[in-house]
């Protein structure tokens, strides 16, 4: 097996500062499962028993509680280790392979992203290295806005943005599939400043406009939770109404694992609904800026929306040359018409899916909402059915190879 | 279980189903608020403080930040969550259900506790009153207002009980409350350390640091109460005593963390030389320390108490961490050791320990106490400096217990009088140390400048950076 397949785990260890702790004692009270123990000196946190739910957080008088080391899990810090500190010990180096520290949020957006393709997934071994972490919290990129485009029809249920950033004079690669985080000015209901958000790249690693220092996002205003109710996504918002010539904070890039592959004769299977397609269209805009490379490889793509006025890039997508890619659209509101969803197109193009799956130069891309995750496998499954494969036997030799990639929010 | 804001007093109690309760708090209310008005922070009224306010007890509602007027800040009676068929666990009704209505035979205990703690929450505010003017940063300011409004906060807690339980006599007692004076010559406070001044930061740190450390054990101990109404008002108020803590023990840090830095850059180790450069000096510091801490333990009352032995057997008053300990939480037949004065020698001597409960309370608190003296020593051996502070052996300058009126060292030698009046000035702090600490003391208003006599923090509060501007004059 490839080495560099092995994943190391990598968990953020919550630790206490006892340097600042004044051991009051609020946070071992707080804890609801009991993470949270001390001796004589320390107040320390069990890193098998805490799963990191930051009840102890708002009630720490003094910000100590605060504190995160990404560690090995197998080396993470004992109880009997921390009892014994003064001080916190500095962020370790990882192995090589195991990540650079990201920002607490990122973390774990990224880790519940990839949540589908069951835990990290190495990239393809023909994709390009990627830059990660680049600009953080502390020390942000200014972006300036040089577009700001409204992609879905007027009569559309949903406002979703074409978005484009340059950089002008600042260093910030990119590659199609990665992430980047915008950090929305001002403050939260408590007073603390905004998360981040992340948001993956819509444009191919020379620019959204080939030549310029510039990247595209595709930004879906939001105005409803995942269960309906009314609420207004702070980040959406603001990067929806945002002008030509405004500024914004971006942190990043993330991600090394949603990589497209760069060998020639490579196949991308990609599958995706709503603003899901961003790196679809980025994948694919790379390709097609190299057609005259005749590289070779095919392209199929499903991709899924209430309606062609919700489908982000239809225009565009409609005017792509037949024999370039393969596009299957699915649509679940067309009035008069039956709903139709990603997996019944799937199941309907059997044959070529299994041959794509079959072929070890093909790699499969997910990437929407979560919900549209089991329909997807369960199609898949179906498929592999029909092509006498077994699903659940094939899986982890798609991720071994490094060819399942999936991407949920 | 969330706050109701829309109530003139916000509560967690029900407390709009309860006409005449609800009218004889909104009754007492504008009476707080002129005392308020009168003996709370000096020329604040009109400040935007960024203030902590708890919305709902649970983990994640009880540190809303945001910009408050003080005035205008919520005040009200919030109880931690009701713990399902709670027992009284400990004395003659170990294993009853625990009380939700005053039991008659322990009313008068009962009150007399409630009003003791309560008496101290004003008390407080009215010794740190003056304080806010001399500042040493915008960050502490506020970390004042917090103290400030939160001992508010816990009057307000005691006064509920004290409506809600003990009718007239109890709406008496609120009353008496706000009428006491801390330092009054003709109406004090009840207990002896919230008549001391705190006339500088210093005092206020060590204050936070020592004194209501004492708030915490008395706390804890009712927290264990068989009164459950006691018991959850308690538990809840812990939560905001621990920034209080907070405040002394990284205050005093960071005044040392100060005076080490400047030490080591002028090579400077003589206290003369050291308060030239505008620091305190490390002996002057430990003099604070062996006032405060003095007259903290005092507050436990006296090492032998039948009353202290009744509040237990009564299930009104636990031990510190109660439910923790391993024995028959009746201590009938138990001892417990303590200190006595045989000629002038200080000798261990058995004795129960149901009437030990006081003694015991205060050597539980010691250890805590010592165990941050032993945090601010980490902060000195960091600097290379041959220093370590200490805390005073338990008898040094006692006003009340068996001590009182013994002259004993900080070491813990019985001294005679000549020997006390030859030292005494290097024990506690003298004329010459206030007015020294006194002159260092200066409001810096300009967000992220700390007065040169004291470090900044590590952190800034709830995650804010250290130049925030915490407090808005207007």
């Amino acid at each position: 097996m490839d080495a560099a397949v092995q994943t190391v785990e990598v968990i953020r260890q919550h630790l206490i500062d006892p340097e600042i702790c004044i051991r009051c004692n609020t946070c071992e009270d707080t804890c609801p499962i009991g993470a949270i123990t001390h001796d004589a000196r320390n107040y320390v946190v069990k890193a098998d028993v805490c799963n990191a739910c930051n009840a102890c957080i708002p009630p720490c008088p003094t910000g100590a509680i605060d504190n995160w080391r990404q560690v090995v899990k197998a080396r993470a810090y004992s109880i009997e280790e921390q009892f014994a500190w003064d001080a916190l010990p500095p962020q370790e180096d990882l192995p090589v392979g195991a990540g650079a520290e990201l920002p607490p949020e990122v973390a774990r957006v990224t880790a519940e992203a990839a949540a589908g393709q069951g835990g990290a997934v190495a990239p393809p071994w023909s994709a390009a290295h990627p830059y990660v972490n680049l600009y953080t919290l502390d020390s942000p990129a200014i972006a300036t806005v040089s577009g700001n485009f409204r992609l879905t029809g007027d009569d559309a249920s949903s406002d979703i943005r074409h978005i484009v950033l340059d950089f002008g004079a600042t260093a910030f690669p990119v590659l199609e599939g990665q992430t980047i985080g915008i950090i929305p000015p001002g403050t939260d209901d408590n007073g603390r400043p905004h998360h981040v958000r992340l948001y993956s790249v819509a444009s191919p690693r020379d620019g959204e406009r080939p030549r310029y220092n510039n990247l595209s996002l595709t930004v879906k205003r939001v105005t409803e939770d995942h269960d309906g109710r009314p609420v207004r996504g702070v980040a959406s918002n603001y990067l929806c109404d945002l002008r030509k010539g405004d500024q914004v904070k971006v942190v990043g890039p993330y991600g090394t694992s949603f990589l497209m592959p760069n060998h020639p004769g490579s196949s991308l299977l990609m599958v995706c609904t709503g603003t899901g397609s961003a790196p679809m269209r980025a994948m694919t805009e790379r390709r097609r800026r190299r057609i005259g490379l005749k590289e070779g490889g095919e392209l199929m793509l499903f991709f899924g929306a209430r309606a062609p006025g919700e489908l982000p890039y239809f225009g565009p997508l409609m005017k792509l040359p037949k024999d370039f890619i393969d596009i299957n659209l699915a649509f679940s509101r067309l009035p008069g018409k039956p709903k139709q969803y990603v997996q019944d197109l799937i199941r309907a193009r059997a044959a070529d899916v299994a041959r794509l799956i079959r072929d070890d130069d093909c790699y499969i891309y997910i990437c929407g909402l979560k919900g549209m995750e089991k329909g997807v496998d369960e199609a898949l499954r179906d498929v592999c059915r029909m092509h006498g494969m077994d699903w659940d036997e094939l899986l982890p030799l798609l991720r071994e190879k490094r060819r399942y990639h999936v991407e949920t929010y | 279980m969330s706050i109701d804001y829309s109530q003139k007093i916000p509560n967690n109690v029900d407390l709009s189903s309860d006409k005449t309760l609800q009218r004889a708090l909104e009754h007492w209310q504008p009476n707080y608020l002129q005392w308020w008005a009168e003996m709370g922070p000096t020329g604040s009224t009109n400040f935007d403080v960024y203030l902590r306010t708890a919305v709902s007890v649970e983990p994640d509602g009880w540190a809303h930040f945001g910009y408050v007027k003080m005035p205008e800040y919520r005040w009200g009676i919030f109880l931690a969550p009701a713990e399902k068929e709670r027992k009284v666990n400990f004395g003659e009704h170990k294993g009853e259900p625990a009380w939700q209505e005053v039991p008659g035979e322990h009313r008068a205990n009962l009150r007399r506790i409630i009003v003791a703690q309560g008496d101290t929450e004003p008390a407080s505010v009215e010794q740190q009153r003056h304080l806010g003017l001399t500042a040493p940063s915008l960050y502490d300011m506020r970390n004042l207002f917090q103290v400030n409004v939160e001992e508010g906060r816990h009057l307000w807690a005691m006064v509920y009980l004290l409506h809600r339980y003990f009718g007239r006599d109890g709406r008496e007692e609120a009353e008496a409350m706000l009428e006491r004076r801390s330092g009054d010559a003709d109406n004090p406070r009840i207990l002896g350390a919230f008549n001391e001044k705190t006339p500088d930061w210093l005092s206020f740190y060590m204050f936070t640091y020592f004194t209501d450390r004492d708030g915490k054990f008395q706390l804890c101990a009712l927290a264990e109460s068989g009164f459950d109404p006691l018991s959850r008002t308690t538990r809840f108020m812990l939560t905001e005593e621990a920034h209080h803590m907070f405040v002394g023990e990284s205050g005093v840090s960071r005044v040392i963390q100060r005076t080490c830095e400047v030490m080591r850059e002028h090579k400077a180790d003589d206290p003369a030389k050291v308060r030239t450069l505008g620091v305190i000096d490390l002996p002057t510091i430990q003099r604070y320390l062996n006032f405060h801490f003095s007259v903290t333990i005092d507050l436990f009352g006296a090492d032998q108490s039948s009353n202290a032995a009744n509040f237990y057997s009564a299930g009104l008053k636990g031990r510190f961490e109660e439910t923790k300990q391993n024995d028959d939480h009746q201590l009938k037949n138990d001892s417990y050791k303590i200190l006595e004065l045989q000629g002038d020698r200080l000798v261990e001597k058995e004795v129960p320990a149901l009437t030990s409960l006081n003694e015991r309370l205060r050597d539980d608190y010691i250890r805590d106490s010592i165990a941050g003296i032993e945090r601010w020593n980490r902060v000195i051996d960091k600097h290379g400096i041959p220093f370590r502070l200490k805390a005073p052996h338990k008898a040094f300058n006692r006003k009340i217990g068996t001590f009182a009126g013994v002259k004993v060292s900080p070491d813990g030698r019985v001294v005679s009088e000549a020997e006390w009046n030859a030292n005494v000035r290097n024990w506690l702090p003298n004329d010459e140390d206030r007015a020294f600490v006194a002159s260092l003391m200066g409001r810096v208003v300009e967000p992220g400048k700390f007065a040169h006599w004291i470090a900044p923090p590590a952190v800034g509060i709830n995650r804010q950076p250290v130049n925030f501007e915490y407090v808005r004059f207007n």
